[in-house]
């Protein structure tokens, strides 16, 4: 795998050519590279911002301890001591009934205010809400305090968690699956294209074997010829991120700002999908035309 | 220079072609190989550039041992070898200067030693003031020159040309048969396997004669056998 650099100008040349030859062919598999980077860029996207959501949801669970209306000062005081002294609790902070329901109104916001009603004779709870450690051991955490004495109740989001993470899962799953799909796809045209590379320079390639060009020699300007039809298809996908999701971001921010949804930020995140994109095309491009190479050229 | 020794072949389809040759051919002779159709002297040659690997025996080129070739080695073992074929094999979207040059760009010569290789070559060819034209403005002549300048130009010690006046007239099998023996002259090995009985008989060279893939005929200034 000799690769002189006095030769590299030559096999690029070559390879540009040909390009340029087969136009329609060429166009064919560049276009098949375009749709597929498109779709894994989408996904992409999508799939980490998806799970950087759930995880952030993930690590603001908190149990709600609603207190027995009949406990007293002293019965609740022993209560928060018991809270602190579970192994995996890290903290555990009180908010009495006025607090929750001023949370309830807040979180309503302008709908809220019909709640002021309740402000005479609230019915809510004084509550613990404790965080654990670790926000997988919160099922468990919950259920060792509704055991104990002058808990009416627990609350958590697990339900919600649980949701979000399904649908990451089978949404990647679905998403997947059609990849690998138009990957191989976009392999088949681009080995064809390279076949008719090689077909209609059948007679060039013959005579190269005649005068002893090593194989290598003959094999890279297909290869590039590979690469470069991938690398093409990822022109556009790239394009198309970085512009999309600085928009996205521009105006999704003021929306959602303090909400716990949250848009990875536009650097470094799109340049690593980025840098992802262009190297799947590139790994197509080389990929397919190993595929014709291997099969038509004899060398 | 060139020795073959119990060399057989026998094609996948059963067809023997080459049924026990041995020979030697040294540096600077002119070798004419001649015979009827199908009588294995296409398969003769292409044992020696290793486009056909003996079923037995061992091939010797240029102290190059053929028969435990690696693949990789053939392109080395090419740059030792010049071909000429009946049909030119000429590159049709390539002028004549550019045909030249590419037998050279492709197996790595320094661009800087190409022009002058390939004037030098042409030169001797007497195709220079052709340089430009493409092969399908020239005549078969011509074009058999440019194509036997294309072997020449790296300067390989043997020549094998398969039927080169094969698609001539007589006129300019001469101007050809000029130039292999000019090519000669300067101490390149020259093998021609032929079907034109008047040069043989004419510019008197060892003549190799096979016959159902065996040598039955081998004389120093030999003449055409008697075939149809």
């Amino acid at each position: 795998m000799v690769f002189m650099n006095k030769t590299l100008g030559r096999h690029l040349r070559e390879a540009v050519k040909s390009l340029g030859r087969n136009a329609w062919m060429s166009i064919a598999s560049i276009s098949a590279v375009t749709v597929t980077l498109l779709l894994v860029g989408t996904f992409l996207v999508i799939m980490m911002n998806l799970n950087n959501i759930a995880s952030n949801i993930e690590e603001d669970v908190e149990i709600t301890v609603l207190i027995d209306r009949t406990a007293d000062q002293n019965a609740q005081n022993q209560l928060e001591s018991k809270l602190k002294n579970l192994e995996k609790v890290e903290n555990v902070q009180f908010s009495s009934k006025d607090q929750e329901l001023e949370k309830l109104i807040k979180s309503f916001g302008e709908k809220g205010e019909s709640f002021k009603l309740f402000e005479q004779d609230n019915p809510l709870n004084d509550v613990f809400i404790v965080k654990t450690k670790v926000p997988e051991d919160t099922p468990v955490v919950a259920e060792e305090i509704k055991k104990m004495r002058y808990v009416e109740n627990v609350q958590y989001g697990e339900e919600t968690v649980k949701k979000l993470f399904e649908v990451v899962n089978v949404s990647r799953n679905i998403g997947i699956v059609l990849i690998i799909g138009l990957v191989f796809t976009a392999m088949f045209l681009i080995s064809n294209t390279i076949k008719i590379t090689i077909f209609a320079r059948r007679r060039e390639i013959e005579i190269m074997k005649l005068v002893g060009a090593t194989n290598w020699f003959i094999r890279w300007p297909f290869f590039l010829e590979g690469l470069f039809l991938g690398a093409l298809g990822a022109v556009i996908p790239i394009t198309v991120l970085v512009v999309s999701y600085n928009s996205l971001v521009n105006i999704a921010v003021p929306y959602i700002q303090g909400s716990f949804v949250e848009l990875l930020p536009f650097s470094p995140f799109v340049f690593q999908i980025s840098a992802i994109l262009l190297l799947i095309g590139v790994l197509i491009g080389i990929w397919g035309s190993l595929m014709s190479v291997r099969k038509f050229l004899k060398v | 220079m060139i020795e073959m020794k119990d060399v057989y072949k026998t094609y996948s389809n059963g067809v023997l072609a080459i049924n026990g040759i041995s020979i030697k051919i040294n540096q600077g002779e002119f070798v004419y190989i001649v015979g009827p159709s199908g009588a294995g002297k296409s398969t003769f040659i292409k044992l020696m550039y290793r486009e056909e690997k003996p079923t037995k025996g061992s091939i010797v080129i240029n102290g190059i041992q053929l028969e435990n070739l690696k693949e990789k080695e053939v392109p080395y073992l090419r740059r030792n070898i010049g071909v000429v074929f009946q049909d030119f094999k000429l590159l049709p979207k390539l002028t004549v200067y550019e045909n030249v040059a590419f037998a050279l760009e492709v197996i790595g010569e320094n661009p800087k030693n190409i022009k002058k290789k390939v004037l030098n070559v042409l030169d001797l060819v007497q195709l220079k003031h052709k340089a430009r034209s493409f092969p399908d403005e020239l005549s078969g002549g011509e074009q058999q020159r440019v194509s036997i300048a294309r072997s020449i130009v790296n300067n390989p010690p043997v020549i094998i040309a398969d039927e080169p006046t094969g698609n001539l007239d007589p006129e300019t099998s001469w101007e050809i048969m000029r130039l292999l023996e000019e090519i000669n002259n300067r101490g390149t090995t020259v093998l021609m396997a032929t079907h034109n009985k008047v040069i043989v008989n004419t510019i008197r060279k060892r003549v190799i004669t096979i016959e159902d893939g065996k040598i039955v005929r081998d004389e120093a200034r030999g003449e055409y056998g008697l075939y149809e």
